[in-house]
């Protein structure tokens, strides 16, 4: 049996949170005094998954930089690729906040959109 | 002709721009921001990273998209902005000077002014750290502006004095441009930012953190070359033989914020010497009728949702008072900072606004309690009212609200004290 240990970040309490694997498989997660305490705890053992903020180079920009988000969080295995694919990227301004600057970035499904207007 | 308005603002950061949306909500007509910088959005527009609108839009956002929505807002209801336009001086009677390379040195009116500048980092000259005096030593903000909205990275190779959020958030970002960060030093036993970005910028990106530790001196003539690290005792004094130098070409200092009161103070608003912000009463207004503040010029928070909340109270009031609607207080009585509590905020509070309206006390512990703890609030020995929470850290604002079925208490209260303590102590 492994030992995991992880500070919980659902909620600003902080829990420290210790999950139990066996071959890969959460067991038990313990140390967590709530419900999303211990989905925090099955996530970040199995899957752990992070929002990723970064800039991408603009043109025509009010400033040289665009700030980037991602629309969910995405994994935390992928952020390198997705942020060497995203130092790649230049975008044309004018550009309104939300707006799609990536689709499906690193087969994720998940889109990297305009943190602003600019 | 001079103009004049009914409510102007000072600085377009979250606090500024909730005012005057609330202000022009609150039927306020003519609503002006003034702003410095060349856009409106404040500090907001440099911290890029998520985490900001959890309680007012219950979204996960990027500072610039929260932001964003309150720029959007303030145009859609129809809020005045004079951008790249410094205010000189305010005067008791709230008439405004300012300053701007398109306009010259001009003057206005405002019937209500509220004070919304924000606050700035402390610096190397604010915490005294011996040593040479080379280039690479910068705060944490400024970096985060070079790295963010210039495009330019300060170093390769960095320590970070502090664990301010704002440092443990450049410790992840510089990260993720290539940087390394050897280390993020603190001088408390406790972090004094937020521990989900203890998590998410240090712990994942395998930042090591070392508490009990300063920075005894800077080494590097023309620019840093190390640092020289040392632990330090429960009164900071260095422990001798703990000391470690650590290469690096950058120092970020991210070791408090300062609410800007230049403006206040000349205008002769009475400030808190442990806030650095104005004394305000439960409306945010300030010992100078008509001049309200909000945000982080009063105290610093942590989380700009409840800057926000801040400057809604305040526009709101400001709006009422520019319109002859906010009554006068016929009996203010202070709010104390008991046991283990370092500041409340409001300082003052009328009790008769109670009767109608919550009031929210805003307060910051002195000491972290990892226990249950109480936050009461008493008339001298009589509670008021106490509320229970797991525990009680400095990095983390802590608010208790007082409502209208505590009116009669409050009314028979010459002061309120404010006190929080370990349910084991009680």
């Amino acid at each position: 049996m492994e030992e995991k240990n992880f500070i919980c970040t659902a909620c600003p309490m902080g829990c420290k949170l210790i999950v139990r694997m066996e071959n890969d498989e959460v067991i038990q997660v313990l140390g967590h005094r709530c419900r999303r305490g211990e989905g925090y705890g099955r996530q970040e053992a199995t899957a752990p998954k992070r929002m990723l903020a970064t800039t991408v180079r603009t043109i025509n920009g009010k400033h040289p930089l665009l700030p980037v988000y991602t629309s969910s969080e995405v994994p935390k295995a992928k952020m390198a690729e997705i942020l060497a694919i995203l130092r790649q990227v230049e975008i044309s301004c004018p550009v309104k906040m939300g707006d799609v600057v990536l689709e499906n970035i690193a087969d994720t499904g998940i889109d990297i959109l305009a943190s602003r207007d600019m | 002709m001079k103009e004049s308005y009914d409510v102007v603002v000072i600085g377009a950061g979250p606090a500024g721009l909730a005012s005057a949306i609330e202000a022009k909500k609150s039927g306020a007509d003519k609503v002006l921001v003034i702003e410095r910088d060349r856009e409106p959005g404040g500090i907001l527009l440099q911290c890029i990273h998520n985490g900001f609108g959890l309680h007012t839009f219950k979204e996960d956002l990027p500072g610039p998209a929260y932001a964003q929505r309150f720029i959007d807002e303030a145009a859609s209801v129809g809020v005045d902005l004079l951008l790249d336009t410094m205010v000189m001086e305010v005067s008791e009677e709230r008439q405004l000077w300012l300053s701007s390379a398109s306009k010259g040195y001009f003057s206005l009116d405002a019937k209500a002014v509220v004070l919304a500048m924000g606050c700035r980092e402390r610096t190397r000259a604010q915490i005294r750290i011996p040593g040479m005096r080379p280039s690479g030593v910068f705060t944490a903000g400024t970096a985060q502006r070079w790295v963010n909205v210039e495009g330019y990275m300060p170093g390769k190779r960095f320590v970070i004095l502090g664990s301010g959020d704002i440092g443990m958030i450049m410790a992840r970002r510089l990260t993720l441009e290539g940087a390394k960060v050897e280390s993020v030093l603190e001088v408390q036993n406790y972090l004094s930012g937020l521990m989900r970005n203890y998590v998410q910028c240090l712990e994942d990106w395998n930042v090591p953190l070392h508490l009990r530790h300063t920075v005894k001196r800077v080494i590097g003539k023309n620019r840093v070359e190390a640092v020289e690290a040392v632990a330090v005792d429960e009164k900071w004094q260095f422990i001798p033989g703990t000391e470690r130098i650590i290469p690096c070409d950058t120092l970020l200092l991210s070791v408090g914020l300062i609410p800007e009161n230049e403006l206040s103070k000349q205008a002769g608003v009475k400030l808190d010497p442990i806030t650095g912000g104005p004394v305000v009463d439960q409306n945010f207004q300030t010992n100078l009728a008509g001049v309200f503040a909000a945000g982080n010029v009063v105290h610093v928070y942590d989380l700009v949702d409840y800057v926000s909340e801040a400057g809604d109270q305040a526009g709101k009031a400001a709006a009422l008072f520019a319109q002859s609607l906010l009554t006068p207080a016929k009996k203010t009585i202070p709010v104390k900072a008991g046991k283990n509590v370092r500041y409340v905020v409001p300082h003052t509070l009328d009790p008769l606004a109670l009767e109608k309206e919550d009031i929210v006390l805003q307060c910051r512990v002195s000491q972290p309690i990892e226990e249950d703890v109480w936050f009461e609030v008493r008339n001298e020995n009589q509670s008021i009212v106490r509320r229970s929470d797991r525990y009680a850290r400095p990095g983390e604002m802590v608010s208790v609200k007082l409502t209208p079925s505590m009116f009669a208490d409050v009314m028979q209260a010459d002061a309120l004290t404010l006190d929080i303590y370990a349910k084991s102590e009680a």
